[in-house]
């Protein structure tokens, strides 16, 4: 069938990567809209009260859903990419020169595959945890918390942050999580464009310019969080 | 000047090679190719076989010369081939290392010598242009503005000497295809088949077992003919027209 033959062809592959890694920046943007509500001072009313709507909106949820398996296309088809590329490259060369290309362009697998796994560990922090409530209504891992927006008591999902955040360790490995996120983001970004063929000498330099800055900004958008939370309980 | 070479030795294209290491007195005046014929005398001299390495036209518009020179292919200079590099680079007592190009489609064939019979088929497969034959057809009978023509001839200029699967890391050959697809598709004679045209060659270029292009761009740094990645970028654009364009 045509779609099978070109979602199978060499370009038909990279344009699933551009399509899914797109739609994941967007996904980016508003994960992190979400999270700076963990910088309101109420006590986790806005935060908690957001999450809420987040996992119970049908509409959110049949989107996250889309997330996930976008999430997944990509990784698996990024790592499929990649042994396909390594293949056909062969053998690699005696002297290895650094000067041509930059060095996340040249290393977008092994970034992904790191996002991927701090994806593991971020999911089991907050998002598992949050899902085991169902099941463990008794746990005291995941308090709950009256919410003056719904007028319900809702997951505590603020405290379960806060906590995870208390943690040197883990404040790092979220750093690390967003600096790797960062590079990854500094190719990835421009790169969806000029896969699907937008490159032109009038908005090219707009969307490599609109890549650097959203590869520096998300992140450190993110980063906030955690180091914004550890300086408060430090001062 | 004296120079040390390191230089990939193989027999054959299933036999194990590996390095080796000569001492050669160059001239800087030399060529890069004038300096491994002053090798292959000597060894010729001393009964022992000669590196075989490509070459042809010599000056640098027919991209036989390719090899990959200190990692890089075509050595360490902007816009040039290997036969445009002069000895004049390089400082008495320098050591440089020469590989093949490395591609799984572009096997090895001796020494430096590669097999790039794959561009050709990708070249067979676009198939022909819609050009009368007969008479000379009158200058400028067909006009082009000149920006097109421009885009056009850049594209034209690459010579098949496959530096771009060379520096690529998965190893593809997307730009040397979107270059030969836009020399045509650029061009009223040639925008008559442009679509099938586009579907054919790529389809050619993934049965050769070409990598997939991850826009790292090293190509374009080391095409010698300073071939732009828009041509890749107005490639996939032919290419999802041939797909999901308009039969109109």
């Amino acid at each position: 069938m045509w779609i099978i033959n070109f979602l199978l062809s060499s370009i038909g592959r990279k344009i699933i990567m551009s399509l899914t890694g797109l739609f994941l920046c967007l996904f980016l943007v508003i994960h992190l809209l979400g999270n700076l509500q963990l910088l309101v001072d109420d006590g986790g009313e806005a935060f908690n009260s957001y999450a809420y709507i987040m996992t119970h909106n049908p509409l959110i949820k049949f989107i996250s859903i889309a997330n996930y398996f976008f999430i997944g296309l990509h990784a698996v088809v990024g790592i499929l990419l990649y042994f396909v590329n390594r293949n056909a490259k062969g053998s690699s060369y005696a002297v290895k020169t650094k000067d041509n290309a930059s060095i996340a362009s040249k290393n977008m697998a092994l970034l992904g595959s790191l996002i991927l796994a701090f994806l593991f560990i971020h999911m089991g922090d907050f998002w598992l945890k949050m899902k085991m409530a169902k099941w463990y209504p008794d746990a005291d891992w995941l308090p709950l918390a009256q919410s003056e927006a719904l007028g319900h008591e809702v997951i505590d999902l603020y405290v379960r942050v806060t906590t995870a955040f208390d943690n040197i360790w883990l404040v790092l490995a979220y750093l690390i999580g967003q600096l790797i996120l960062s590079f990854h983001l500094w190719h990835g970004f421009a790169s969806a464009f000029q896969t699907l063929g937008l490159r032109h000498k009038k908005y090219t330099p707009l969307i490599s310019g609109l890549g650097k800055a959203f590869a520096i900004l998300i992140p450190l958008g993110f980063a906030i969080i955690p180091i914004f939370h550890y300086l408060n309980i430090l001062f | 000047m004296k120079l040390n070479l390191k230089i990939w030795r193989q027999k054959g294209p299933d036999s194990t090679g590996g390095f080796e290491t000569y001492m050669v007195e160059a001239d800087e005046h030399m060529s890069f190719l004038e300096m491994l014929d002053v090798l292959n005398e000597q060894l010729i001299h001393e009964k022992k076989e000669p590196v075989a390495f490509e070459h042809d036209c010599r000056e640098g518009i027919c991209g036989t010369c390719n090899m990959v020179i200190d990692g890089r292919p075509h050595g360490p200079q902007q816009g040039t081939t290997t036969c445009q590099l002069h000895m004049r680079a390089y400082k008495d007592g320098d050591t440089i290392t020469i590989e093949p190009i490395r591609a799984k489609s572009f096997p090895i064939i001796k020494d430096l010598a590669v097999d790039r019979s794959s561009f050709d088929r990708i070249i067979q497969a676009g198939g022909y242009i819609s050009v009368n034959t007969g008479q000379a057809p009158d200058a400028n009978a067909i006009p082009i503005e000149k920006d097109q023509s421009s885009r056009a001839f850049d594209a034209a200029t690459c010579i098949g000497c496959g530096a771009c699967v060379a520096a690529c890391p998965n190893g593809s050959a997307m730009l040397f295809t979107a270059a030969k697809i836009s020399h045509l598709a650029l061009l009223p004679q040639g925008k008559v088949e442009h679509t099938k045209r586009t579907s054919k060659m790529v389809a050619q270029m993934d049965k050769e077992g070409f990598g997939m292009c991850s826009n790292v761009e090293a190509c374009e740094v080391e095409c010698p003919k300073e071939i732009s990645t828009d041509n890749i970028a107005r490639m996939n654009r032919s290419f999802l027209g041939s797909i999901f364009g308009s039969e109109g």
